[in-house]
């Protein structure tokens, strides 16, 4: 019990001290190496409210590729040293925001001292009912099921994203390779990473995709860790990213929310409801749309970090 | 009490019609976006028509359950009469504006696939999909997600020109966008936390005035004012939507805003308990008040034509938060003529606006500039516009017969009738000063080129027509009797034979 009390308390302080140096950083870069701190040390709170699932998706996703997305961002930066100094706030903004922030900390952590200790949420219902849809993990059944349409427009944003990303390009690299370019590594660390780790990488993230009908894991962490994989092998210059006018890389791209929204309409077809998952197919076909937002979100992701297109294809 | 109704599926195709539009559109490219586009957006006016007559006719809400999961385990679409007529309005302002981008986007069948078409075509089915998201959500969840989705859309339709100098402000917008979008996610967590669902329907008469509560609602009303543009949280709006190209800032101006209206409608008019919204609204109402009277002040002093024209978006959207104390206050007459001039007022608007800013760049583009002061010589080159502008001009300012006059008409009558009289002399103030800047407008267009300009170069007429049709409509919508706007109160809470 003590024991339990000393580790929360642990967690809840180094995430309150990753913040502050997050936020006083000396240089963007070490910002964003505080915050990717902040994701790790906040998915490990999520494991102490035995969240597994969320603990999983805010590492891979809040701390790793929004991580790495930063981190090119800040490297880029750094070519505009003048305009970021420009831009930047004076202390007194500074001093009223965080005023602000933490007002509403506070008001928050108030606010939910104040909630009603138990309420009648729907949580004995959606575990009563998922096998229903054959999803053990109960994560699964709301986001495949319960709460499908969320999850549908949440994988069309991702679409909306990569394009939103790409049309901030130049007209005259329409057309062309995203990205900067990487010179090929022989040897060094990074050679040897890029070289030996993807192998391992993809097995485990098919795996954690795999896995997340019944236990913590899905789509969203599972291609992430594919997408870092690629992402690693195009930091070594291994691979090239595909054209922006290649309709296979939009396929791949869209291949998840159509498939879920083919689906959905074969449930209307078969089961009479939009999003409902026709019982005479029932897992293969869920399957079937897992793996294609598993290969669509890492498709994204990997694009994201890539950026626009930057040069002639 | 949730169970999908009949024509309850019209909600599902208005939502995927315009979404798979969007993925396929992406996946085709070039040519087959561009059609693709234009045959989805014109079947969207379809399903608007459809969806608002379904409701009409049940005189109730239509219900789709995704997956047959109730609430509050499952998500519901809702189709209320706001839901529905937003609905129509957007399916008809989008499908004119895509009309009009068919001269700058049009992609000839010999030709490769180029950025801004494809963004352009894409983005219109994207942000289609999104308004629709946000209209016809049921749960405040999903209604976030649409949020995002929106963000989105409209963000890389404001960028479309590819700028660098405009990427600072859209910056900004997307900051403002962004946190707004945070503070609206925390509100809903707390609602969660305290009553376990986020159906709105559900929520309606369940809430508490606790902490939990309020905070939430204030959170969200303050994300949802970040991203109206409410003052004074204005200042990102006049230079995102001027420096977007004119097709983007219709869309920005007419509609997009008015997808965190309806939310923050959810919000007060469902969602909070009556007792602390009544004590509260006042407040957003006398922030409705500042905003149209600077806004209008401001735009009076504008020199550029699309910053005159953003500036009175900022003005335009105060009115909308004028209904709410009027709506709140109790009395069932004053509470139903509130409420159609509220929303007569955002619809009537997006359609003047788009108008506006459709008429303002075509002016743009023949005069070869869009300063304020150097109009002369417009008034030959382009007359539809102007005209355009001049009918969109009659609905900002209120003046009879007009979209605009019949909402400030009723938004007056029921604040007069209520013995809130002041906020009808913001009402008559925030109308002159329209017809001051309109003036200033019109006046400059039909007086001569000055001599040392360049000669105007005419336009083709359809662009114009399109601008022209817009302006017609917000005109129309001021000649149709009271009586056939029935279907906005259908699904109001308090509103005659409602469910609660």
């Amino acid at each position: 019990m003590i024991l339990d009390w000393l580790l929360d308390g642990m967690v809840a302080l180094l995430i309150l001290a990753a913040a502050l140096w997050t936020l006083a950083a000396p240089t963007p870069f070490a910002a964003v190496i505080g915050f990717v701190g902040f994701g790790l040390l906040a998915s490990l709170a999520w494991v102490r409210l035995a969240a597994v699932d969320v603990a999983l998706t805010e590492a891979a996703v809040g701390a790793g590729a929004t991580g790495v997305i930063l981190l090119q961002s800040a490297v880029r930066l750094r070519r505009g040293a003048a305009e970021v100094a420009a831009a930047t706030p004076g202390r007194a903004t500074t001093l009223l925001a965080g005023l602000l922030a933490g007002g509403l900390g506070l008001g928050l952590a108030l606010a939910v001292l104040a909630l009603p200790a138990t309420v009648p949420g729907p949580a004995a219902e959606a575990a009563a009912r998922s096998a229903e849809v054959g999803l053990g993990n109960l994560v699964a059944a709301v986001l495949m099921a319960y709460r499908g349409l969320d999850t549908l427009l949440e994988s069309i944003v991702l679409v909306f994203a990569v394009l939103a990303v790409w049309a901030m390009g130049p007209d005259r690299h329409w057309g062309g390779i995203p990205g900067p370019r990487f010179a090929r590594q022989r040897d060094g660390p990074l050679a040897l990473l890029a070289r030996w780790l993807p192998p391992v990488g993809i097995v485990i993230g098919i795996h954690i995709a795999w896995v997340g009908a019944d236990a913590p894991g899905g789509k969203f962490q599972g291609g992430t860790v594919l997408a870092a994989m690629w992402v690693l092998a195009w930091g070594a210059g291994l691979v090239r990213p595909p054209s922006v006018a290649d309709r296979r890389v939009r396929l791949v791209l869209v291949a998840g929310p159509l498939g879920f929204l083919l689906a959905g309409l074969l449930g209307a077809v078969l089961d009479g409801s939009f999003l409902a998952w026709p019982a005479a197919l029932g897992k293969p076909l869920l399957l079937l749309v897992e793996a294609a937002m598993t290969l669509s979100v890492a498709a994204a992701l990997a694009l994201l970090v890539v950026g626009p297109p930057e040069r002639r294809a | 009490m949730t169970a999908t109704t009949p024509a309850g599926w019209l909600l599902v195709v208005a939502l995927v019609l315009p979404v798979a539009g969007m993925l396929l559109a992406f996946v085709l490219g070039g040519r087959a976006a561009e059609r693709l586009a234009l045959l989805l957006l014109g079947l969207g006016v379809g399903v608007g028509v459809a969806v608002s007559a379904a409701v009409l006719r049940m005189g109730a809400p239509i219900v789709y359950l995704p997956g047959g999961w109730a609430p509050p385990l499952g998500l519901a679409l809702v189709a209320d009469g706001v839901a529905a007529a937003m609905l129509l309005t957007t399916a008809l302002v989008l499908f004119a504006v895509a009309l009009f981008g068919r001269a700058a986007h049009a992609t000839p069948p010999d030709q490769a696939e180029t950025r801004a078409a494809l963004a352009y075509w894409c983005f219109l089915l994207a942000l289609a999909g999104s308004l629709a998201a946000a209209f016809l959500g049921g749960d405040l969840f999903n209604l976030f997600v649409a949020l995002e989705m929106l963000t989105f859309a409209a963000l890389s339709l404001a960028c479309l020109e590819g700028k660098p100098s405009q990427f600072r402000s859209e910056l900004r917008y997307l900051l403002f966008a962004l946190i707004g979008s945070v503070l609206y996610l925390l509100g809903t967590a707390l609602l969660y936390g305290g009553y376990g669902t986020l159906d709105f329907r559900l929520l309606a008469g369940r809430t508490r005035a606790d902490l939990p509560t309020l905070l939430a609602a204030a959170l969200m009303t303050a994300g949802l004012a970040a991203k109206m543009a409410l003052f004074p949280l204005h200042l990102w709006l006049p230079p995102a939507h001027a420096g977007a190209p004119p097709a983007a800032s219709a869309l920005l101006s007419g509609l997009v805003v008015k997808a965190a209206f309806v939310l923050l409608l959810r919000v007060w008019i469902w969602v909070l308990p009556p007792l602390p919204a009544m004590a509260a609204a006042p407040l957003l109402a006398a922030l409705g008040a500042a905003a149209i009277l600077v806004g209008s002040l401001v735009a009076l002093r504008q020199a550029r034509l699309k910053l005159l024209v953003a500036y009175s978006t900022v003005a335009q959207i105060g009115y909308l938060f004028l209904m709410l104390p009027l709506v709140l206050s109790g009395a069932a007459e004053t509470a139903s003529h509130a409420w159609l001039g509220g929303l007569l007022q955002a619809g009537s608007h997006a359609f003047a606006k788009a108008a506006m800013f459709l008429a303002a760049g075509l002016i743009a583009t023949a005069l070869g500039h869009d300063r304020v002061t150097a109009l002369g010589g417009a008034g030959q080159a382009v007359p539809r516009a102007v005209f355009a502008f001049g009918l969109a001009g009659l609905s900002l300012m209120g003046i009879p017969p007009s979209g605009g006059f019949t909402a400030k008409w009723l938004l007056l009558t029921s604040a007069l009738g209520d013995g809130q009289w002041w906020w009808a002399a913001v009402i008559l103030g925030g109308g002159l000063l329209t017809g001051g800047y309109v003036y200033r407008v019109l006046a400059g267009t039909i007086a001569a080129p000055p001599g040392d300009a360049p000669r105007p170069r005419p336009l083709p007429h359809g662009p114009q027509n399109v601008a022209l049709g817009l302006a017609l409509i917000s005109v129309a919508l001021g000649l149709l009797p009271l009586a056939s706007f029935g279907l906005v109160q259908i699904g109001r809470p308090g509103a005659l034979g409602a469910l609660p």
